[in-house]
């Protein structure tokens, strides 16, 4: 991670947080290769906090290490496919880690925490996602005391081996020490995932001291126990196992090159996205460009374009984008996505992912685009989809229109040349599902498998605004002499609201019928903790992540609400 | 098994009519007296020890002295006596009344207290375990097992408070205070400081000195604490564990006049002449004292701590003598505290009083160290040696808190790290200086007869003479 200065009107630098880093730099993790096995040990750096007024004691993390964590795992996915077992512990001693810093959450205003904990949610989810459809198989070795996010980061491995040598302990103490929840959906994992008894949860979260290896066993809070002389071996045994099970394909690495950002007032600008900010109207317009020139179909041109090929780098420019400005840009409320460029340039490379997708790269590029899309679903930004002329929503681009909360297609009566055109492909009907297991084209009909069926008999056909809104795939249809108006009025109507309202009103709407651990912890652990975050009895001058550390005790408003 | 209670544990606690706490010792006892077996002192079960024993806690019952086997000990259960109307002494709830009992808000943190306090209790044990062998008079093995049982004691004083008033989970904890051991890879004990061995009686008596003294201000400390049993129980073992600290103060006294009679002698101050006397040079004592000293710095954690801020403002530990200070609730006060400028400099930093309690005990602790060391420099004074014993900085060689991996040189002036890494053997113990020193470790139990390099004491036990037999085969 770094701050990137950027210059504002006023001449004066403003520091941005930006996600690029590269192991060269990490302060607070070591990543280590060895033949198919990855091991991440977190190493925190106490003096480097992203932020003053903390430190980041006992492998304790901000924004910063998860940055770096992040950066980890794209570079295992990219340029380490011969690894098939990643091994996530600790390079300190008798302390695995102890989750997000205590002071750094009491000093940060809300959005900063809200951010955070939504990007390390992000992460661990990348990690099930890695193990889901990569092959990876992740192994927490716990060799020492872990608590709260660092349970948190454990959970989101395949498997968690764990110390026991008698006085390590693994806890869930923010309820009792903190006044708030394991956030980092260290509550729905420990039972939607490992299936612990809600009543064991119950105690286990409200125990400061949490509980030992042996019991951490025999309440499956972890899958194995090994003493120190064994854990060697242990972990050895464990590792080989896992290699023989990983299906990782392996092949040539793919160098993950730093992304080519421009940081202006305007915006963010890449090769095949940009950012135009309106400061005065809020909205930024994200702009994805199709591919220009041609595009390789086969293997070896894939391979051969490397991170420059299309869908990787406009998949990471797009991500990147997303997490500039929502890191940076809070109060640019509405997104406005566009498209521009040759639709059936789009649909190539479409042919071209799904004919390759067997390929460990092709796949890891699907992957990234799939993390990409599901980091645009729980942006808590207004996204309208804006389909104008010249626009190119077609396959993986018309993801962009399907995730958006609502769509306004410019209607053409009298040119129907020039008029644009949405175009499906097979990929939405799977290559990329959210968070809720579905994709977003059965998301937006609710799992109704009437106006899908219909929607899909329209594959590779180029939609005009009237047949598209027939299908049910775009909100508006304004025609030529309405639109500008019509798209106006909606873009600051929309803009006046209440943010905090807009925000809930979005995350329940794009995520309906269908639950699954993930939503559980984007939707329920996360709104009450951001509940509880906004609460004196947590953020007052006496709420308990204020007061902890300073010797003194928090004071209750004990009215349950 | 039927245990007859009263007579097998003295005890002030009502034991005889305590079913709960019969159950627990029940099960507890046996495991106790196996781990004596296998990792208390290794091969004098047999013999006769001239021990004291508490059978009570008023000026006759706390010191009870005759022979006895040593598993046959009689580890009992003894609580100082209550002060009526004993208030609160600082924190938030200064003033109020003390608690009979565990508030549920503040178990854990008691708790993990009384656990971490009652796992270096056997862990000094079975560093201790091999001394035996290789004693420098009776006189020593004696006061070494004498330390042993007591710290056995102790270890029953904190297992009486788990069992007592924590419930199953205390019962758990109990069992693992015997289930950890010092040394052990696999379950090794909490604290660092005490799964190192101790090998030879120099160390034993800077050990007693240097770590016990952290013991009796962490014993201090709980003794204010709002938790009445536990004050009441730390009060007690403070008696005992002035000895400890007596057996090592008089210890190195020892080997000081030793070294200065041997000096007399041979009329030289060169280390190498006095190694060949059989006798310690007094820069390798003060190497020892080093090494001892700083560790000892690092049991009271960091200079800046939460949780000894959560301690102090909830009435679970207090500060040392608490009485002594004006201000007991800490609410707004401030410490100025020497920090590391990152510049190789100092600098200084104002934080919260209560975070500072470890850095405030600490203080005294030196201060309560300095004692002995003054007693030594006069003795060396008087014998006309230019040579004088400094306690280290407590910046030097510090493993934890502000200070930490930060070269200093004993002054605690900062230096370069290469300047630390080349300076260093000129300031701990060598691999020769331990070389020689175990050298010296050759037993001697004739009564009355002490080793080459130590001074007899002053005066023998319970007044009886230096050469009596304090331990005799059974």
């Amino acid at each position: 991670m770094s701050a990137v200065p950027e210059q504002t009107a006023g001449g004066e630098a403003k520091a941005l947080v930006s996600y690029d880093t590269h192991p060269d730099k990490y302060a607070h993790w070591r990543l280590a290769f060895d033949g198919p096995v990855a091991t991440l040990s977190m190493d925190v750096n106490e003096e480097k906090g992203l932020r003053p007024g903390y430190r980041l004691k006992l492998n304790s993390y901000d924004l910063g290490v998860d940055i770096e964590l992040h950066d980890a795992l794209q570079r295992i996915r990219f340029e380490h496919p011969e690894v098939k077992v990643v091994v996530v512990t600790s390079a300190k001693e008798r302390m695995f880690c102890s989750g997000a810093n205590i002071y750094m959450l009491g000093l940060s205003p809300h959005a900063w925490k809200v951010n955070f904990c939504k990007f390390t949610n992000e992460t661990r989810n990348g990690i099930e996602d890695a193990s889901r459809y990569s092959g990876l198989r992740f192994l927490a070795a716990v060799n020492g005391a872990v608590a709260g996010g660092g349970y948190e980061l454990a959970l989101a491995c395949d498997e968690i081996l764990m110390i026991d040598d008698r006085s390590s302990a693994v806890s869930l103490p923010e309820v009792p020490l903190l006044g708030v929840l394991p956030g980092t959906g260290g509550l729905t994992r420990v039972t939607d995932k490992r299936k612990v008894r809600r009543d064991l949860a119950d105690f286990f979260c409200t125990t400061t001291e949490g509980v030992r290896a042996d019991r951490a066993k025999q309440w499956n809070l972890v899958d194995h126990v090994a003493k120190p002389q064994s854990w060697a071996q242990a972990l050895k045994e464990h590792v080989d196992r896992l290699v023989n099970a990983s299906g990782r394909a392996g092949g040539k690495g793919v160098a993950l090159t730093p992304l080519q950002r421009e940081v202006d007032d305007a915006g963010y600008h890449y090769r095949h996205v940009d950012a135009q900010i309106d400061r005065s109207a809020r909205t930024v317009t994200i702009t994805v460009t199709a591919p220009a020139g041609p595009q390789p179909s086969d293997l070896a041109g894939i391979h051969q374009a490397g991170m420059a090929w299309w869908p990787l780098a406009m998949a990471r420019e797009l991500d990147d984008a997303v997490l500039m400005l929502r890191t940076n840009e809070l109060e640019i409320g509405t997104w406005l996505l566009k498209t521009h460029g040759d639709a059936g340039a789009v649909l190539a490379v479409d042919q071209a992912l799904a004919a390759n997708a067997k390929d460990w790269f092709v796949n890891e590029t699907i992957g990234m685009l799939r993390r990409t899309l599901a980091r645009l679903d729980v942006s808590s930004r207004t996204m309208y989809a804006i389909i104008d002329q010249g626009s190119c929503f077609a396959g993986t681009l018309a993801e962009l229109a399907l995730a958006a909360d609502r769509s306004y297609m410019l209607h053409l009566p009298d040119d129907a040349v020039a008029a644009p055109k949405l175009a499906l492909s097979e990929a939405n009907f799977g290559a990329y599902p959210m968070v809720n297991g579905w994709t977003r084209i059965r998301t937006r009909f609710c799992g109704e498998q009437a106006p899908l069926d219909a929607a899909r008999k329209h594959v590779g056909e180029p939609l005009a605004a009237e047949a598209a809104a027939g299908l049910g795939l775009v909100t508006f249809t304004p025609d030529d002499l309405d639109w500008e108006d019509e798209v106006r009025i909606a873009i600051e109507e929309r803009a006046s609201q209440s943010p905090d309202a807009l925000t809930g009103l979005e995350a329940n709407l794009r995520f309906p019928v269908a639950e699954t651990m993930e939503t559980r912890i984007f939707g329920r652990l996360t709104a009450w903790q951001n509940w509880i975050f906004n609460r004196p009895n947590a953020v007052g001058e006496e709420g308990a992540l204020k007061v902890f550390g300073k010797g003194a005790k928090a004071k209750f408003n004990w009215e349950r609400v | 098994m039927s245990i007859n209670y009263s007579e097998r544990i003295p005890n002030n606690v009502d034991l005889a009519h305590d079913r709960t706490l019969q159950r627990a010792l029940e099960h507890w006892q046996p495991r106790f007296l196996d781990w004596w077996r296998t990792l208390g002192p290794h091969d004098f079960e047999a013999n006769d020890v001239y021990l004291r024993t508490a059978v009570g806690v008023d000026a006759q019952g706390w010191a009870s002295y005759g022979y006895v086997k040593m598993p046959d000990y009689r580890w009992g259960i003894f609580l100082a006596d209550e002060i009526p109307d004993r208030k609160i002494g600082f924190g938030d709830a200064f003033g109020q009344p003390v608690w009979r009992q565990v508030p549920g808000e503040f178990r854990a943190q008691f708790r993990r207290l009384i656990v971490t306090q009652g796992d270096t209790e056997p862990a000094s044990v079975e560093q201790q375990r091999l001394l035996g062998h290789t004693c420098p008079s009776l006189y020593d093995l004696r006061n070494l097992f004498q330390v042993n049982v007591e710290e056995g004691r102790h270890l029953w004083a904190m297992v009486y408070l788990l069992h007592a008033y924590f419930g199953r989970d205390g019962r758990e904890q109990a069992e693992e205070l015997l289930a950890r051991h010092s040394g052990d890879a696999d379950k090794p004990r909490i604290l660092g400081t005490f799964n190192e061995p101790i090998e030879d009686w120099l160390s034993f008596y800077l050990f007693g000195y240097f770590t016990d003294r952290d013991g009796k201000f962490q014993l201090k400390s709980l003794a204010e604490s709002a938790f009445d049993p536990l004050a009441r129980t730390c009060r007690f073992m403070l008696t005992e564990e002035a000895h400890h600290m007596f057996v090592g103060e008089t210890g190195i006294g020892r080997v000081i006049r030793r070294t200065l009679e041997v000096m007399k002698e041979i009329g030289t101050d060169d280390p190498e002449a006095i190694r060949r006397h059989s006798a310690v040079d007094l820069p390798t004592l003060q190497r020892y004292l080093n090494f001892w000293f700083t560790s000892s710095l690092d049991l009271f954690g960091s200079e800046v701590s939460s949780n000894a801020a959560t301690a102090f403002a909830n009435g679970i530990k207090g500060r040392p003598d608490e009485s002594q200070y004006d201000d007991h609730v800490c609410a707004d006060a401030t410490f100025a505290l020497e920090v590391p400028d990152g510049r190789g400099s100092i600098a200084t930093d104002t934080v919260p009083m209560r975070n500072a309690m470890n850095e405030v005990a600490r203080n005294t602790y030196v201060k309560d160290c300095e004692i002995g060391v003054k007693r030594w420099n006069m003795a060396i004074k008087r014998a006309g040696v230019d040579f004088e014993i400094a306690l280290p900085s407590t910046r030097f060689r510090r493993s934890i808190g502000a200070w930490a991996d930060v070269p200093t040189d004993p002054a605690g002036t900062p230096i370069p790290r290469e300047a630390y890494e080349r300076r260093l053997p000129a300031w701990l113990p060598s691999e020769s200086d331990r070389a020689f020193v175990h050298s010296l470790m050759r037993p001697v139990r004739e009564p009355g007869k002490m080793a080459a390099w130590i001074a007899p004491p002053d005066r023998g036990i319970n007044n009886l003479p230096v050469d009596y037999e304090y331990v005799r085969a059974g």
